[in-house]
């Protein structure tokens, strides 16, 4: 079992959080814009890196949605920030 | 030097003391160029090597292995084969797959130990018996085989099944695939391997691609520890790794890699006679011919390359398993492993030109592509020779993503991988 550390409740039980996605992605605008590719990139492409990652969570207990920064070769979690007020 | 498997020379061999068996490949050295260049020694890379000598007559091939060949997911995974699936074009694909399996041991001269016992997926309530036979309706329309089992139906094959009133999720039926089954891992692998070879495909092993060499806008080879291979096309078949060659090639691709882990249990004596699916639990199991239970559910929810199962999985899977079937509290677990595997958000792989030209993709088949090896080589092979779709292949163009024609398999089928 893995303790992951939600900004506002503390470290918590893995189980009781939920991966939402890569950080850092920004929405292309304005829409009119936007070609297929870019858009589809937006929505669908992943960096899914293999090591060090920026990851958004969601611990689901409270709901709130922060910044986690984790290793996916060894799943070290370097920290957990809030995303309050702030762009990932 | 024995090289063809027979009765007869199995015979012969025993006479012989086993002397004069011929190593099933070489390891030969990478030449400097290729007509094609495969990246990854598993199942559907070394599938790939063999039909595009098999079906096209391009031999001048080499595939790439960073390790030993099927020590990806093909050597870890759970073996169900199967095409019950809900959409044409996923069926098109699975049952294609499924039709080759049935006469790959002949084809390859290698017992792959293909063993069509049946698969029956569960259903636990009235409602969902009404979507069983929706899919079943389905999966005939699409031209395989599917039956609508009662519960009666399912209890005959399956005695152990849990039938107590007070069942979480009790057995009103199911959907019946008789001949979907299982394989052994493993003799895939190294049939395609050894067929491959025989027919002058280089297979070399140990070699990591840690790049790939582009010519005016084209892929025109790969960067190896061990130099430079150039090609005049390069496949990618490294599943779960596929985001980072992606990435040195310069696109993204819909993918998310996970661990996804099973286990198995002691050998006992035989006491299952099919493949069981539980959709209430995940959980999935047989009896391997060995008599060991081999178990598998859901990918672990943590993006992941570290091939190592979390016990949350571990405890759901099993937690499943003793409601499915209650006699199974006493066996003891031998072994747990997890495998990476690439997850795409329609649960359909990937397959046809990359954005890099000469760069050809086979991935994004997540939890569920030891099925489609033959296929997924086939495909392969097919858009390496003629640089273009065969048509099966076609649907799972990555185009897709933009057009937003998905072929969503975890909303049509229920099976998410
Ligand atoms: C626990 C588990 C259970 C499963 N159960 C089933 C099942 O019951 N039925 C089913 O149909 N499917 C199942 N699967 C999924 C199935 O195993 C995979 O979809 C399938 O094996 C993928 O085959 P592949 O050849 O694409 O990938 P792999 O077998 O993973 O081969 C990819 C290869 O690429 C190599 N590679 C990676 N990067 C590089 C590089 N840079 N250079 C050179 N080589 C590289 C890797 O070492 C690896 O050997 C399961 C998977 C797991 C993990
Ligand atoms: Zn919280």
């Amino acid at each position: 079992m893995q303790l992951f550390s939600c900004p506002f409740c503390g470290p918590r039980d893995e189980t009781e959080f939920h991966f939402a996605a890569e950080a850092g992605k920004t929405r292309p605008e304005p829409a009119g814009e936007v070609s297929p590719e870019a858009w589809s990139g937006y929505l669908y492409a992943k960096s899914n890196p293999g090591g060090p990652s920026r990851e958004i969570w969601q611990h689901v207990t409270c709901g709130e949605f922060f910044l986690m920064e984790r290793d996916t070769l060894t799943h070290e979690v370097a920290g957990s920030k809030a995303l309050r007020g702030q762009r990932p | 030097m024995t090289r063809r498997y027979s009765a007869f020379s199995l015979f012969v061999e025993g006479l012989r003391g086993q002397t004069g068996w011929a190593p099933a490949w070489r390891t030969p050295k990478p030449k400097a160029q290729y007509d094609a260049v495969i990246v990854g020694g598993g199942g559907h890379g070394l599938a790939t090597a063999y039909y595009l000598a098999k079906n096209h007559g391009i031999r001048n091939v080499a595939v790439v292995e960073k390790g030993w060949l099927g020590g990806g997911n093909t050597g870890r995974n759970t073996t169900t084969i199967r095409s019950n699936y809900f959409y044409p074009e996923s069926v098109a694909l699975y049952d294609f797959a499924l039709r080759l399996y049935e006469g790959l041991s002949r084809e390859l001269n290698y017992n792959v130990m293909f063993s069509q016992r049946g698969l029956v997926t569960v259903a636990h309530s009235e409602a969902e018996m009404e979507i069983a036979a929706r899919v079943v309706n389905a999966m005939q329309i699409n031209g395989t085989d599917a039956e609508l089992l009662g519960p009666e139906e399912v209890l005959k094959r399956e005695p152990l099944l849990n039938m107590s009133d007070r069942a979480r999720f009790p057995v009103f039926g199911g959907v019946w695939q008789g001949r979907a089954g299982v394989a052994r891992h493993d003799a895939v692998a190294w049939g395609y391997a050894r067929a491959a070879d025989r027919m002058g495909i280089d297979i070399i092993q140990d070699c990591e691609v840690e790049g790939f060499l582009v010519e005016d806008g084209r892929c025109a080879g790969v960067e190896t520890a061990g130099g430079t291979i150039r090609a005049g096309a390069v496949g990618l078949a490294v599943a779960g790794h596929s985001s980072v060659m992606a990435a040195k090639a310069g696109f993204g691709l819909p993918i998310q890699s996970y661990s996804l882990q099973a286990m198995v249990s002691e050998p006992v004596k035989p006491c299952m006679e099919t493949v069981v699916l539980y959709p209430g639990t995940g959980t999935y199991l047989f009896q391997s011919d060995k008599g060991e239970i081999v178990v598998g559910g859901g990918i672990d929810r943590v993006p992941s390359y570290a091939q190592r199962g979390n016990p949350p999985a571990q405890r759901q899977v099993l937690s499943g398993l003793l409601e499915m079937f209650p006699a199974f509290g006493q066996l003891k677990l031998m072994r747990q492993w997890a495998g990476n595997v690439d997850v795409t958000p329609d649960s359909s792989a990937v397959l046809g030109p990359s954005p890099l030209p000469g760069l050809y993709l086979n991935c994004g088949w997540g939890t569920g592509g030891f099925k489609s090896i033959p296929a997924g080589g086939w495909l392969l092979a097919h858009l390496i020779a003629k640089g273009e779709h065969h048509e099966i292949s076609r649907p799972f163009d990555l185009s897709r993503f933009m057009t937003g024609r998905l072929v969503d398999e975890a909303a049509g089928s229920g099976i998410a991988h």
